[in-house]
């Protein structure tokens, strides 16, 4: 395995440091549309400071950056909670079809009857996973899905003419909860995960009262582990007439063997992009519908896909909707990739839980006697390791052990949570990894376990292999340069 | 530079890596060496606001580092006498003297008598072995 560096990417200049005065990747033509009439104090003095590139230099430019590019195409991604499965390639050719690509937002229901009619059956299989009768397809990724099942209970108790004010979440809970019971205009308490990972009973019913408005809850939790006494939680809340909402960030591993619905839930999220195949390396777009009981349906924001015969509508007319989130319907292309990744599977879908389940054991048994396991039990999908013990032995943190999981050619694990776990490592394989890359990462997790104490400063300075080193993070945290300043960065006369 | 592992023996701990410096009726409070380990070179710290009140075991704070927000668990009860504006403004000196020039509030302490419930240096580290 080659670790040495990669000059040639190191090297690579900024555009701006490309720019030669003059030179032009092509030439538009003279306007002959009459100019508009644009006031002398708005015009510009001079013209934009704009890089100037001959058309294949531009290509060149954006294919090195392109070349140092990782993502799950390019390797093992192992990147807990976040689902970094494979993206199966008929869902792109799906996508585009004509029909669906080319509509228009404002297109009426009769000429969009296809693409209603597969968001309908998107949300019925939806209602089915989650248990639950009743779904917006709206939100547009997971954190809206939480703003918007949070909005649902609010608007669920005013209803009722009930006041309360408290979302109660686990101390594993990722940060996106907190974050958006706070959006969402409420208080915050956190609840402590007992010694196997649970959450601890005797905490939640000190504080579980009747200002409590409900539980946010991922489960399996962060920690991998899927809660024990999820049935007894769920009694805890529905007793104080409190609702329960599922973080469905960890969905992958449960569809199709367990319901969040059957578990006492009352609002669920779905991660279409994690969970259901829509690539999201990138940054997304991505889906993040939710489903909700009966009592809560009259809330769900407007408008919902509803069937009348064999005809498919919006349902604009939802006189207790807490309204859009959303512009249009939704992000219709994840709708038609998550909808073509589900009918593949067709009545199987359970075995891509079964798989991702299968997998997180396998490595874990193999990784188990190498790194610190907190909490000793089977593993849902994902699971937590600690480096605790080589940082007690050879003073070699998490973040070593990820850095240096770059030179074997790996995206490093989620790390440093969930915040209960010291120097966490958080791994989840997924169901679209065949046994040689499970191998390949357990090997090079040993090979950097051996490393720690043979060569430890290796680890220290890892990445070597890598188009940057150690980036200096405080700095880019406290001094972010977000501007090519022209005078403070002048170009570099080797930098072509 | 960071600073070297210690624990003061005038110093009162909370289990949640807060330390108190005791002064009549009056503390200061802070992090401590094992707290900023752990996060790692800071580069935020959220203050509470002077004259508002902050409750033990509460959070009255909040420090960022790269890795991680933290909430800050007050050790004592209190009213916020005086915020450390030099830590909002260079938060890092929580790392380099966590002590001394990187303390975070000073408070009016409303219950003096919470002050025997927290644990002494001998007893922290014991309680910082076993993390």
């Amino acid at each position: 395995m080659s670790v040495e560096p990669d000059r040639t990417w190191r090297d690579t200049p900024l555009i701006f440091e490309r720019s030669r005065t003059g030179r032009r990747a092509g030439r538009p033509p003279i306007p002959d549309l009459p100019t508009p009439d644009v006031p002398e104090s708005l015009r510009r003095a001079r013209p934009p400071r704009l890089p100037e590139l001959s058309e294949p230099e531009i290509v060149r430019h954006f294919t090195a950056l392109a070349d140092r590019t990782f993502g799950v195409d390019t390797g093992f991604y192992p990147l807990g909670s976040c689902t970094m499965k494979h993206n199966p390639r008929v869902n792109e050719r799906l996508a585009s079809l004509p029909g669906f690509r080319d509509l228009h937002p404002y297109q009426d229901d009769d000429g969009a009857q296809g693409a209603l009619e597969l968001m309908w059956r998107l949300q019925e299989m939806l209602a089915e996973i989650a248990g639950l009768p009743a779904v917006t397809l709206q939100p547009a990724a997971g954190s809206q899905g939480e703003l918007t099942g949070l909005m649902l209970m609010r608007a669920y108790f005013a209803d009722r003419g009930e006041d309360r004010d408290t979302i109660i979440t686990a101390d594993t809970a990722h940060g996106t909860n907190p974050a958006s019971v706070t959006m969402a205009g409420f208080k915050l308490e956190k609840v402590e995960t007992d010694a196997r990972g649970n959450l601890d009973l005797e905490d939640l019913r000190a504080k579980v009262n009747d200002r409590t408005a409900g539980l946010m809850l991922t489960n399996p939790s962060t920690l991998g582990l899927f809660d024990e006494g999820i049935e007894a939680v769920a009694e805890i809340f529905h007793d104080a007439g409190a609702l329960l909402y599922y973080d469905g960030a960890n969905l992958n591993a449960v569809v199709g063997i367990s319901r969040p619905g059957d578990m006492g839930f009352d609002i669920v999220h779905y991660n279409l992009h994690k969970t259901f195949s829509q690539p999201h390396g990138g940054g997304g777009p991505g889906g993040g519908p939710v489903a909700v009981r009966e009592s809560i349906e009259p809330y769900l924001p407007a408008p919902t896909v509803v069937r009348d015969g064999d005809a498919f509508r919006l349902d604009h007319d939802r006189p207790k909707s807490i309204g859009r989130v959303r512009g249009f319907a939704g992000p219709f292309g994840v709708f038609v990739r998550s909808y073509a990744y589900m009918r593949a599977y067709g009545p199987g879908l359970k075995e891509m839980s079964e798989v991702a389940v299968l997998n997180a054991n396998y490595v874990l048994a193999r990784l188990r006697d190498v790194y610190d396991l907190p909490y000793d039990r089977h593993c849902m999908h994902e699971f937590v390791l600690s480096a605790r013990n080589l940082k007690r032995e050879h003073g070699i943190t998490a973040l070593d052990v990820a850095k240096r999981l770059m030179d074997y050619g790996i995206h490093p694990p989620t790390i440093y949570f969930p915040l209960v776990v010291p120097e966490a490592l958080m791994i989840e394989p997924t169901e679209t990894e065949p046994k040689e890359r499970l191998d390949g990462f357990v090997d090079a997790m040993r090979r950097i376990a051996e490393e720690a104490a043979e060569s430890p400063e290796v680890l220290k300075e890892a990445p070597h292999g890598r188009p940057v080193r150690r980036l200096d993070e405080v700095r880019a945290a406290k001094q972010p340069i977000l501007r090519y300043l022209f005078d403070e960065h002048p170009v570099r006369v080797d930098a072509t | 530079m960071p600073a070297a592992e210690s624990y003061p023996e005038e110093l009162k701990y909370h289990p949640e890596h807060d330390w108190a410096r005791i002064d009549g009726d009056d503390a200061t409070l802070g992090v401590t060496w094992f707290a900023q380990d752990a996060l790692g070179e800071l580069v935020h710290y959220e203050a509470p606001v002077v004259g508002s009140t902050v409750a033990k075991d509460e959070s009255y704070g909040e420090v960022e580092s790269v890795k991680a927000v933290s909430d800050i668990v007050a050790p004592l009860s209190g009213e916020v006498l005086e915020v450390n504006q030099k830590a909002i403004d260079e938060p890092e000196i929580v790392n380099d003297d966590p002590y001394d020039e990187g303390w975070l509030i000073r408070i009016r302490m409303s219950d003096p008598g919470e002050v025997a419930g927290l644990m002494d240096a001998a007893a922290y580290r014991v309680h910082i072995a076993d993390q």
